[in-house]
């Protein structure tokens, strides 16, 4: 059947790739959500994060506008490849939002290490004692990592159970 | 914007431009009605795209947008985002290079295919070239005197507008296929191509909202800067969301080899 040319014939190959696709999805998902957060509530409603700080080195704002442009179509791209998941009915619900967990926790890492502090393109919060809010952050960012981390252990071990 | 910089767009620019515009808005429908004789109805949301990719860029060259823009940083802004970003999105959405093959006769149609299948053609419409093309012209016109010597002659201010749209219109086009296309490119490198002019587009309002171009106040400067951040963002929503709209349709199970 011509149908069949189209995908992968081994059907263990495909289970793989779809599972793979089930991964990216959320973990693009998640660092699109993320950002996207980090926008609407530090940016926008407690304007605590600056649009521009003048301490920002030119490293650091080509690499935000880098990062926030590649959150932005990750966002989308994420959502999307779900669509294309739903249709081929192969979504892992357990293992997706695992995925989008380590997304987001991941984003919110690497936005309060390399963002924050290695690049220095703009603080959590200006005129106020900074570490408790550097601290927190990224114990958050890190708790969303782990949580996501055992919750794909815990979807593998109920798949092969 | 500091007025002593300034001399008045001459007027023939504003008569050329509407005049331009209302044959847009008069041959577009001419010619769908005329070809709909011989082929399939041309469809209505067409016409509206069209449409409302005329208006949009009509606001950016004639009226009162047009004049506070001389102005005022942050008209002129919203102005080139309706110029550069929205109208080529809209106006490529009713297709009118399909609507022209349409009309053409067959031979012309034909010279028109050959010229579209061109070497010339496939090095200019690749996405690199169309992002360096349509950056570029960003970054020359705000981070050299480029801005200052528009607002004082009406040629340069004329062919600046242009550029605008020109380089706005084949760069969605490169980007997302909505009219017919002759060369084609995959999903991957038009993304990182569309994600990289993003990514630029956002340094260059930071940096324009850190030192404005001469002649444009502190705040107006910032004003426009953040019109350019967010305006921008949300224009590329919608050109993503098209863009993995169309790959959800390539990639639909059983569509193609390789779907996966």
């Amino acid at each position: 059947m011509q149908m069949e040319k189209a995908e992968p014939s081994n059907a263990e190959e495909m289970n793989s790739k779809l599972r793979k696709r089930n991964f990216w999805s959320g973990l693009l998902f998640g660092i699109g959500m993320m950002a996207f957060i980090d926008e609407v509530i530090f940016h926008q409603l407690l304007q605590w994060h600056h649009f521009y700080d003048l301490a920002t080195p030119q490293i650091g704002i080509f690499a935000d506008g880098l990062l926030n442009s590649f959150a932005w179509f990750a966002a989308i791209g994420g959502l999307f490849m779900f669509a294309d998941l739903r249709r081929r009915q192969a979504v892992q619900m357990r293992y997706w939002i695992a995925s989008i967990l380590i997304g987001a926790g991941g984003f919110q890492l690497f936005d309060g290490i390399i963002d924050h502090k290695v690049l220095r393109t703009h603080q959590v919060r200006y005129h106020v004692e900074l570490w408790p809010y550097d601290l927190s952050w990224n114990l958050f960012g890190a708790a969303l990592l782990i949580a996501g981390l055992v919750l794909a252990k815990s979807s593998k071990e109920r798949r092969s159970a | 914007m500091l007025h002593h910089y300034l001399s008045p767009v001459e007027p023939w620019f504003q008569l050329t431009a509407a005049l331009l515009l209302a044959w847009a808005l008069m041959f577009y429908p001419m010619l769908a009605i005329w070809t709909n004789e011989r082929y399939k109805k041309w469809p209505v949301h067409r016409y509206l795209f069209w449409y409302a990719g005329v208006i949009a860029a009509g606001a950016a060259l004639v009226g009162p947008l047009a004049d506070t823009a001389h102005t005022s940083f942050s008209a002129h802004m919203t102005g080139h985002l309706l110029l550069g970003m929205l109208a080529p999105l809209l106006l490529l959405h009713g297709k009118p290079l399909t609507l022209l093959m349409r009309g053409l006769p067959t031979n012309a149609a034909r010279r028109l295919s050959r010229l579209l299948n061109s070497h010339f053609i496939a090095i200019v419409s690749h996405p690199v070239s169309t992002a360096i093309l349509n950056f570029g012209g960003l970054f020359i016109l705000y981070r050299t005197d480029l801005f200052l010597l528009m607002h004082q002659s009406t040629w340069i201010y004329a062919l600046v507008h242009i550029h605008v749209l020109v380089a706005g219109y084949v760069f969605t086009w490169s980007i997302l296929y909505p009219d017919l296309t002759a060369h084609r490119h995959s999903f991957r490198l038009r993304a990182a191509v569309l994600i990289v002019v993003l990514a630029a587009h956002k340094v260059l309002a930071k940096s324009l909202y850190a030192m404005p171009p001469a002649g444009v106040t502190t705040t107006d400067g910032e004003m426009g800067a953040l019109i350019m951040y967010y305006g921008g963002d949300a224009v590329d929503m919608a050109i993503i969301i098209l863009f993995c709209y169309s790959w959800h349709k390539a990639t639909a199970p059983g569509r193609i080899a390789r779907a996966i």
